[in-house]
């Protein structure tokens, strides 16, 4: 990808598009992941600070959403500044987010009882420019509201991340649906890291990077966040990523 | 004997009764001389109290009462029982019993409060003249001669007077009765004249014509705003709380109550907050005074901004906060701080967003999950006593194999907290499935000692 991009003709063309998106001549700010293998899929090595992101659970996940809330709690916890969360009802425990990453006190949560409120606080958490980081529960995200987050979020620079869950599995089919979303993300429970003692070793993602404007899609297997909101590569993965998966059923087996 | 407390009604006192019967009654009773000036005063006070934090319209009701017109204010406080259960609640924390009843009409509440058997009572919409009709008839605001009148023809209760014809009965006890019973019931209107203290910052402004449309109010809203903080200004003060009320022409009032987090009299915020509340406002056939009032102000404080070169300044989030919590409440914002208790439920309280930075976190040496459910909900499992993780659980109708498994994590009941807890134990399990997703499950008991707990399982939290 590095490689086309030295081409003249398409630097030409990825500026031309920029100045059609209406970016301007501003050079959009990012945050790695400092995982290489990620990053290096992203456009601008890393993700783009100042537009919305989504992020949703795989599995059982699109509905409890717990394996997404630690992923973007880990996101927030790598920016500036105190992070508003907003959901329609609370559920996050407070403890687990610090896990990832995430102290109470750099969280405000908002609990605005339902998406229409959610999705209002959270554009509001947007415009006022002072946060490191706006997150919302929201189950339906049409595409005139995710314009409205997305513009909000590149006037003021804070990045928004819309967590999709739905009340029942079903509905998560709701996520194909385009919206103004930079990127969209779909994190799934794996086995954990096997460990040579019984017990429950650090959790493990599927990391699907479903869609990207202007990068490629791919999917990593990742190693859950840690105290400072990092993700970690598996070794065995880092060690010989041609035979990682094969390692990976052996252990779990 | 003019007033008497619950102990001492216990003791068989009454008020009307003569001193010296009471004396010999009670030996050794304390007797304290009335003084209804300093009664009105501090009436008047928790009538002050009530205005600033419950409701932006309320005012004395003589000898013994406070009338409160929640119209607009009790979706501040999730609600009317909500409401009442609070106010309640905090005056009997400061000392003082009371009643209290929501209805139509003042005069129903009036009498629902003092005559109702309930001490907190809630007359369903329409409901008041049923609710009213067993009542006795001093319930009505009269004077005390037209009761004892009334009797003395055959009506005992407010229902024996409901229905009956008007002009024989105005003619013998005078317009009083019939216009107190109208009230009551809602026929003729009653306004609350809000109580206005006399160093209370207010801004008013009577239009000539009537105004009705979102934007004229929107104006007016800015140049009341901005009347409102001058006069702020000159006294040092901020505002804390705003009432703006909208008095209709036929003779409503609209009320809009914004909180702010911290004092301000920033004119654009304000002015932005309550425009932002303008939809609420029905202006009917046109609103013609509208009378903006600071009902609580505090002096501000000035803070000293960040002045070293390399220090950034911390973004202030106070706009924001109250931008949000005139939108969603004031409780639906909020921080949380640890606590010290193993129980998960009760390891984390909610303080305001705004409060000092605690810096304080909970012990991290077990992992704890990032959803926490509502109220654990039961599982089924099969497990080995007394302290193996179970071997599948069935959880929502889908069965799951666990693969990996850590615990128990042994949390002990709060028996300082309630005499149940004295023995009650949990055991946490954090558990995995074959398709990796991760719970944290507890068993309610040790697994040996039936007086421990049920020995059912739950399941309490989703780890990510």
């Amino acid at each position: 990808m590095h490689e086309r991009a030295i081409s003249p003709a398409i630097a030409a063309l990825r500026a031309r598009i920029a100045q059609l998106e209406g970016d301007g001549a501003r050079a959009r700010e990012v945050l790695p992941f400092g995982v290489p293998s990620l990053d290096r899929k992203l456009p601008g090595g890393g993700l783009a600070l100042g537009c919305l992101h989504e992020v949703a659970g795989g599995g059982n996940g699109a509905v409890d959403g717990a394996a997404a809330a630690c992923f973007v709690a880990g996101i927030a916890a790598r920016t500036q500044g105190k992070v508003l969360w907003c959901v329609a009802q609370q559920d996050l425990f407070a403890p687990g987010l610090e896990q990832a990453g995430l102290p109470p006190d750099r969280v405000i949560h908002v609990e605005a009882g339902d998406d229409k409120s959610t999705l209002a606080c959270m554009e509001e958490g947007l415009r006022h420019g002072g946060l490191g980081a706006v997150v919302a529960d929201i189950a339906r995200l049409p595409m005139t509201a995710s314009r409205r987050l997305h513009l909000a979020a590149k006037e003021s620079g804070t990045i928004g991340l819309a967590l999709r869950r739905w009340r029942r599995q079903a509905e998560a089919s709701d996520f194909g649906q385009p919206t103004a979303a930079m990127t969209r993300w779909r994190i799934s429970a794996l086995p954990s890291r096997p460990l040579p003692v019984p017990g429950v070793g650090r959790a493990r993602w599927l990391v699907e990077l479903i869609r990207a404007r202007a990068g490629e899609s791919l999917d990593i297997e990742l190693e859950a966040c840690d105290g400072s909101g990092h993700l970690g590569l598996p070794a065995d993965m880092a060690d010989r990523p041609a035979t990682a998966e094969g390692r990976r059923h052996n252990a779990a087996g | 004997m003019t007033a008497a407390d619950a102990t001492a009604q216990a003791l068989g006192l009454r008020v009307g009764m003569p001193v010296t019967k009471a004396q010999a009654l009670v030996p050794g009773l304390v007797i304290e001389p009335a003084d209804p000036k300093a009664d009105a005063e501090s009436l008047e006070r928790l009538a002050l109290w009530v205005l600033q934090r419950i409701a932006p319209i309320a005012a004395v009701d003589p000898p013994d009462g406070i009338v409160i017109d929640s119209t607009g204010a009790d979706h501040l406080h999730r609600g009317e029982a909500a409401m009442l259960d609070a106010l309640i609640g905090r005056l009997t924390l400061s000392g003082v019993s009371a009643r209290a009843a929501i209805a139509d009409t003042w005069g129903a509440a009036h009498a629902l409060a003092r005559y109702g058997a309930d001490p907190v009572l809630i007359a369903m919409p329409g409901d008041s003249s049923d609710m009213l009709a067993p009542l006795p008839l001093e319930a009505l605001r009269l004077s005390p001669a037209i009761p004892a009148g009334l009797r003395d023809l055959g009506f005992a209760r407010i229902g024996d007077l409901i229905g009956q014809p008007r002009a024989p009965l105005t003619r013998r006890f005078g317009p009083e009765l019939c216009r107190r019973l109208d009230q009551a019931l809602g026929t003729s209107a009653e306004p609350v004249e809000p109580l206005r203290p006399k160093d209370m910052i207010e801004a008013r402004r009577s239009f000539a014509e009537p105004i009705a449309a979102a934007e004229t109010i929107a104006r007016y809203i800015g140049k009341l705003v901005a009347t409102l903080c001058e006069a702020l200004e000159t006294r040092g003060l901020g505002a804390r709380r705003l009432d703006l009320l909208c008095h209709r022409v036929d003779n409503c009032v609209e009320t809009v109550r914004i909180g702010l987090a911290r004092p301000v009299r920033d004119p654009q915020r304000l002015t932005r907050l309550f425009c932002d509340k303008i939809e609420t406002i029905d202006p009917g056939l046109g609103i013609e005074v509208m009378t903006l009032a600071a009902t609580l102000a505090e002096p501000m404080t000035e803070r000293q901004a960040a002045s070293s070169l390399i220090e950034a300044p911390e973004p202030d989030l106070s706009g924001l906060i109250d931008t949000l919590a005139n939108r969603v409440g004031a409780r639906a914002i909020y921080r949380f701080a640890p606590v010290a208790s193993d129980v998960p439920e009760r390891s984390a309280r909610r303080i305001p967003a705004l409060a000092e930075v605690t810096g304080a976190g909970w012990p991290d040496h077990w992992p704890r999950p990032s959803r926490l459910l509502p109220r654990p909900e039961p599982i089924e499992t099969m497990a080995l006593l007394p302290d193996h993780p179970p071997n599948w659980i069935s959880w929502r109708g889908v069965r799951r194999r666990v693969c990996r498994a850590d615990g128990p994590e042994r949390i002990f009941g709060e028996w300082w907290k309630r005499d149940a807890e004295l023995v009650a134990v949990r055991d946490y399990f954090r558990i995995e499935d074959d398709a990796g997703e991760r719970f944290w499950i507890f068993r309610t008991g040790d697994g040996e000692d039936g007086a421990t707990g049920s020995h059912r399982w739950f399941l309490h939290g989703v780890f990510g």
